[in-house]
């Protein structure tokens, strides 16, 4: 089997992140427009775009401000909501564990939902790949987002309020989550993983600081494991 | 909207983030994880994202928690397309087409 070089690894993942940018500019750009309107000043937003890279915490965040939350709490939740990244870096460490230090560091400021489900839907396909053939697609499907998603957020913050609510921008963002999972859904224990982490998700939207999510995402994994496992024993036996 | 340290808030979201992601892999060593724990990292991914897309769905915030026939299409749209035929382009270009698409109807 001809071995794919790092460099091949690098192109491919950027062509397995171009269309994200569907979604991550519009969503940048509802970042932009939010934090103006919120009155943070341009380089207020562009700091949290650039330093936190993280549009989910980030939006939670301005919306508790609006509300006059402590500040504890907006911090608090805001984390909380980017608590399932943990769960990523859990995943993404038998991949890249043994990379130098300064590429693991590089990779956990870039660990964005897209970059890493691409990398690890990618890794579960090619087990053969070395580390550095792994860290060079990663850094391949985020080269073409983060950028964009910088450059997003500064065209909504200029454009302000010029962009029509009609538009319905939001509506990209949950869009772009359920396509990244659907190609996964290759075997039936995938299918139980999605399902019963969605109905849990909705069950338990009562629970506070979005840690129902949390949850649900981990009755989603347990789903998804035992059933492979039970369809393994199936299969033995 | 109260004053607030931005840049504090910013600075501890973002050293918090980083932490948070820089956990496990920068912990990693050579040392390969348990089989059994990663048979359920496998399914991360596939948990963890339809979990944080369903109350967006279900009580959207844009349309002030109003369950909307047009982002349920679209997101039916979505999964149906990538399923089919394994492409994240197809699948989030269906989604909008139908989003649109009803929103136009009047859905």
């Amino acid at each position: 089997m001809p071995s794919t070089t790092p460099k091949k690894a690098y192109a491919s993942g950027i062509r397995a992140g171009l269309p994200f940018l569907i979604v991550v500019v519009p969503f940048g750009a509802i970042f932009g427009v939010i934090g103006m309107e919120a009155g943070l000043n341009l380089v207020e937003v562009m700091g949290f775009s650039v330093l936190v890279i993280a549009g989910g915490a980030q939006i939670t965040a301005l919306q508790l401000m609006q509300d006059n939350a402590p500040t504890v709490i907006v911090l608090a939740t805001a984390l909380a909501v980017n608590a399932r990244m943990a769960m990523y870096s859990a995943s993404m460490a038998p991949h890249v564990g043994t990379a130098p230090l300064w590429q693991k560091a590089l990779i956990s400021y870039l660990l964005v939902d897209q970059s890493y489900a691409a990398s690890v839907l990618k890794y579960e396909e090619k087990p053969q790949w070395d580390v550095r053939t792994k860290v060079a697609y990663f850094l391949g499907t985020i080269t073409p987002v983060a950028p964009m998603w910088y450059l997003g957020t500064l065209a909504g913050a200029l454009a302000g309020t010029a962009i029509p609510e009609s538009w319905s921008l939001d509506v990209a963002v949950p869009l772009a989550f359920l396509a990244i999972v659907a190609p996964g859904l290759r075997t039936p224990a995938h299918m139980a993983a999605a399902f019963v982490a969605l109905v849990a998700s909705l069950l338990l939207a009562w629970m506070p600081f979005s840690t129902g999510v949390i949850v649900a995402g981990m009755l989603g994994m347990v789903a998804g494991a035992e059933t492979e496992r039970a369809l393994a024993a199936r299969g033995a036996g | 909207m109260q004053d607030y340290p931005i840049w504090l808030i910013i600075a501890a979201l973002a050293v918090g983030t980083f932490l948070i992601r820089f956990s496990f892999i920068g912990l990693a060593g050579s040392r390969p994880l348990p089989e059994t724990l990663l048979r359920y990292l496998r399914y991360t991914p596939v948990a963890v994202l339809p979990a944080l897309v369903a109350p967006m769905l279900a009580w959207p915030a844009a349309t002030g928690g109003e369950a909307d026939p047009a982002r349920l299409l679209a997101a039916l749209a979505t999964v149906v397309v990538g399923w089919r035929m394994k492409s994240l382009l197809f699948a989030i270009l269906a989604g909008l087409a139908v989003f649109y698409g009803a929103t136009a109807l009047g859905l």
